[in-house]
C-alpha cells in the first residue's frame, strides 16, 4: 500500500510536468492562432479589419492577460473538468472531441499493444529455451524490425497490402472505416470494415514494437536457464513444460518492468502510424491540431496521452508487484 | 575447521565386505565446447561410489569435481558435452516406486533420466538461495516434486510430507509458505537438504553444500545431514574444497587435478598418510587445531589452465618433487600398497625415493571413523 501511495506521488508529479510543457510548449511555437485563423478567413473571402477583430476576440486575444495568468487558469479549468473548445472544429468542446478520437485509439493500441507484448514474450521464451537451433534465424529479423522506422514500417505495409497501393490490393490502408458504404453503429458490416481498416496499423504496431519484446525476453531467457535453480528444476525430473515455467516466470520479471519503457515508444509510434493511415484517433488530431496551432486541442490531447501512459505504468509497477514476491514485501514494508 | 577427531561412528554399522556399488564412472571424459575449441574438464575417469557410503570429492577450483558429478546426472550446462565413458547407476530403491536393476545413464532418455532423477539421485548445490526458485514460495517447490513424484498423493498428502521433511531437518512447518528470500542462508540450505530427501533418494550429489554458510552452520548442517544418512542409507558423493571437511565424514576421498582423479583412498589414509605431493600440499592448506605449531605451506603456484596442460603430469610445475620423468611422462592411476588406495605419481612407481612426507604409515584403525570400516579392516588383517 506504501508502495502504491509513493508511486502514485510520482505519478502525479510526472503528470503536472508533462502538463505544464503541453501548456508552454505550443505557446513559443511560431505564429498563433489569430493570424492562421485570418488567413483562413482570407481563403474563402476578404477579411477585414472587423472580421480581424471578431477573430481576436472569438479567441480570447482582446485582453492582454500574461502568460502566467493563462497558465493559473489552464489549471483551474483542469480542475473543473474544462478543457477548453477548438476553433478549428466549430467551438466543439475538446472533451466531447476527445471522447470520440480516443475509442479509435485505445482499440488499436490496447490490441495492438496486448497482442505484441504476449506474443513477442511468448516468443522470445522459446527463442531462448531453443538457444542455437533454427529458432535463432529470427534473431536477425527481429533485430532489423526493431530497428525499422514505424512510419517507414507503415508505408511499406501499404505498399505491399494497401488497396490504393498496386501490389495486392487486400486491405483498406486509409481511415477507421468505410465512411462511404457502412453506417456507425452496431451492425456487422461497420464492425467488420472497423476490423478490416485497423489490421495495417495494427499490424505495424505489432512487428514493429514486438522485436523489442522478443529480444529482451531471449536474452533474458538464456541467462535465467543458467540459474541453479532451473538446474534443480531439471534434476528434479520436473517435465519440460514445467521446467521453461520456472525459467520463464523468472525471466519474465525485467520484460515487465520495462514495460513502462515500451508502452511510451508504442505511444510515440502509434502518433505516427495513425498519421500514415490516416486513422481518426487522437494521434491525427494531434498533429491536425499542432498544424493549426489549436492550442487548446493539443494541450487537451496531451493530457489524455499522459494520462494513459502513466496509468499504463501504474498497471505494468502492480502486475509486477504480483508476479514477484521480493517485491511484494517491499511493497509491504 | 573440524578436528579430525570426531566422535566415531560404531564399526559394526558397516559391513565387513566392500559395500555393493550404486553408481560407478568408468573412463568419463567431459569436454566444454566442441572441436578445437573444446577443453576437456574431466578426462578419464573412475569412480565407484558404494551403497550407503559418504564418497569425497575434492580438488582445487576448476579441478573437474562438479563437472564429474553434473555429468553423471547427465545434468551439463551448455557447452558441457560427454565425450566417452560410461556411468553405471545400479538401482535398489527404497520405495516402491522407482526404477530397479542397472541404468546406463549416459544411454538413458529423457523420461528414464525423470523417473532417476530426484527420486533416486538427488542434487543439493552450493548455493540454496540460488537453488530454490525466487518466486515461488518453498512449500510450492516441495508440492512440484511431489506431485511428478508421486501421483497417488493428495493435496493434503504432498503438504504433510513436505512438513515432515522441514521437521526432519529443524524447521517449522509455517515456513513452507515463505519464499526462498525470506530464510537465511542455512534455512535454505536445510530446505534444499529436505527436498533432496523427499523421495527416499539412493544417492545424493552434494556440490560444496556448506561452502557458503558460516563455519557454525556448516557443522550444525553437516551433523544433521551425516545423521540422516544413517537413518536413511543414502549414499553420497561430497564435493568440497576443504579436504580437512571431508576427512570427518568420507568412507573414501578421491583427489581431482586438471580433471583427472589423482589420488584415491580411504578417508582416514588419505588423511594421515597421504601419498600424491598434491594431496600433501591441500591437507597443509588447513591450519591444524591441536598439536605443535607448523608452518602453513600450501601449494605454490595457480591451478593449470586446461586449455594448456603441461605436459607430463599436470601438477609437475607446482611440485617440490618433480623429477625428469614427471615432466614428460604422465603417471596413470595405480594400485598402491596398503588398504584399498591407488595414487598417480612417479614417485610411486619404480626405484624413486620417497620423499619423508609422503611417506607416513598407514593409520592405526581407531584413528577415526573411515579406517574402521570394512576395507582397512581387510587390509589389516592380511598383514
Amino acid at each position: 500500500m506504501r508502495l502504491l501511495l509513493r508511486r502514485l506521488s510520482f505519478y502525479v508529479i510526472a503528470a503536472w510536468v508533462a502538463l505544464t510543457i503541453s501548456f508552454f510548449l505550443p505557446r513559443v511555437m511560431p505564429g498563433n492562432p489569430v493570424q492562421e485563423a485570418i488567413s483562413r478567413a482570407t481563403q474563402s473571402g476578404v477579411c477585414n479589419l472587423e472580421c480581424v477583430n471578431a477573430i481576436r476576440l472569438e479567441l480570447g486575444f482582446g485582453v492582454h492577460t500574461s502568460i502566467w495568468v493563462q497558465y493559473l487558469q489552464f489549471w483551474g479549468n483542469l480542475f473543473h473538468g474544462d478543457l477548453g473548445s477548438s476553433w478549428t472544429q466549430g467551438n466543439q468542446p475538446v472533451a466531447t472531441l476527445i471522447a470520440q478520437y480516443l475509442p479509435w485509439t485505445i482499440g488499436l493500441l490496447g490490441a495492438a499493444t496486448v497482442i505484441s507484448f504476449v506474443l513477442g514474450t511468448l516468443i522470445g521464451i522459446v527463442m531462448g529455451w531453443l538457444r542455437g537451433s533454427w529458432l535463432d534465424w529470427l534473431m536477425p529479423v527481429a533485430t532489423l524490425f526493431q530497428a525499422i522506422p514505424y512510419f517507414l514500417l507503415a508505408l511499406v505495409l501499404t505498399m505491399f497490402f494497401g488497396e490504393t497501393a498496386h501490389m495486392l490490393h487486400l486491405l483498406p490502408s486509409s481511415g477507421g472505416y468505410d465512411v462511404y458504404t457502412v453506417a456507425p453503429g452496431m451492425n456487422w458490416p461497420y464492425l467488420w470494415s472497423i476490423v478490416t481498416h485497423a489490421v495495417l496499423p495494427a499490424a505495424t504496431v505489432v512487428l514493429a514494437s514486438m522485436a523489442g519484446f522478443i529480444l529482451g525476453m531471449r536474452n533474458q531467457m538464456i541467462t535465467t536457464m543458467d540459474e541453479d535453480f532451473v538446474l534443480v528444476a531439471r534434476a528434479k525430473g520436473l517435465p519440460r513444460r514445467r521446467v521453461v515455467w520456472y525459467a520463464a516466470r523468472n525471466a519474465m520479471l525485467p520484460s515487465v518492468s520495462n514495460f513502462s519503457i515500451a508502452i511510451s515508444l508504442v505511444v510515440a509510434g502509434q502518433l505516427l502510424v495513425e498519421l500514415v493511415f490516416n486513422y481518426p484517433g487522437i494521434g491525427y488530431h494531434l498533429f491536425k491540431a499542432v498544424e493549426d496551432l489549436d492550442y487548446v486541442l493539443v494541450q487537451g490531447i496531451f493530457l489524455v496521452i499522459v494520462v494513459v501512459v502513466l496509468v499504463a505504468n501504474l498497471l505494468a509497477d502492480l502486475v509486477y508487484v504480483l508476479i514477484d514476491p521480493r517485491a511484494r514485501q517491499e511493497a509491504a514494508g | 575447521m573440524m578436528a579430525p577427531e570426531a566422535p566415531a561412528r560404531t564399526p559394526s554399522a558397516k559391513p565387513a565386505q566392500l559395500a555393493e556399488p550404486v553408481l560407478e564412472i568408468r573412463g568419463l571424459c567431459v569436454d566444454y565446447g566442441y572441436g578445437a575449441d573444446a577443453v576437456s574438464a574431466v578426462v578419464d575417469c573412475d569412480l565407484v561410489l558404494r551403497r550407503g557410503e559418504v564418497m569425497g570429492l575434492a580438488g582445487e577450483s576448476g579441478s573437474g569435481k562438479s563437472t564429474l558429478a553434473m555429468a553423471a546426472i547427465r545434468l551439463l550446462r551448455s557447452p558441457g558435452v560427454i565425450t566417452a565413458g560410461e556411468v553405471l547407476f545400479h538401482s535398489r530403491p527404497f520405495s516402491e516406486e522407482g526404477p530397479r536393476g542397472t541404468i546406463d545413464m549416459l544411454a538413458a532418455n529423457d523420461s528414464v533420466l525423470r523417473t532417476v532423477r530426484w527420486s533416486e539421485i538427488s542434487v543439493v548445490l552450493q548455493s540454496a538461495l540460488n537453488a530454490l526458485n525466487p518466486v515461488i514460495t518453498i512449500g510450492a517447490q516441495f508440492d512440484d516434486l511431489l506431485r511428478v513424484h508421486r501421483p497417488s498423493f493428495s493435496n493434503r498428502d504432498r503438504w504433510n510430507r513436505s512438513a515432515e521433511l522441514l521437521d526432519m531437518v529443524g524447521m517449522t512447518a509455517d515456513r513452507l509458505r515463505s519464499y526462498p528470500h525470506e530464510l537465511s542462508g542455512g534455512m535454505c540450505q536445510r530446505a534444499m537438504i529436505a527436498m533432496a530427501l523427499a523421495l527416499e533418494p539412493q544417492v545424493i550429489l552434494l556440490d560444496e553444500p556448506t561452502t557458503a554458510l558460516d563455519v557454525v552452520t556448516q557443522r550444525e548442517i553437516l551433523e544433521e545431514l551425516m545423521g540422516l544418512r544413517d537413518q536413511l542409507g543414502f549414499a553420497a558423493l561430497f564435493i568440497t574444497h576443504d579436504l580437512s571437511l571431508l576427512v570427518e565424514l568420507a568412507d573414501e576421498i578421491a583427489v581431482m587435478y586438471a580433471g583427472r582423479v589423482m589420488e584415491r583412498a580411504p578417508a582416514a589414509s588419505l588423511f594421515h598418510a597421504p601419498r600424491l605431493p598434491y594431496t600433501y600440499g591441500l591437507l597443509n592448506c588447513f591450519p591444524p587445531m591441536h598439536g605443535p605449531r607448523r608452518p602453513m605451506e600450501g601449494i605454490p603456484g595457480s591451478p593449470p589452465d586446461l586449455r594448456v596442460l603441461p605436459t607430463g603430469c599436470a601438477f609437475h610445475p607446482r611440485c617440490r618433487w618433480a623429477m625428469e620423468r614427471c615432466r614428460q611422462e604422465r603417471p596413470v592411476l595405480r594400485p598402491l600398497g596398503g588398504p584399498n588406495r591407488e595414487v598417480a605419481c612417479w614417485l610411486h612407481a619404480g626405484d624413486a625415493t620417497i620423499p619423508r612426507e609422503l611417506a607416513h604409515p598407514e593409520p592405526p584403525a581407531a584413528a577415526g571413523r573411515p579406517a574402521a570400516t570394512g576395507p582397512a579392516r581387510a587390509a589389516r588383517a592380511r598383514r
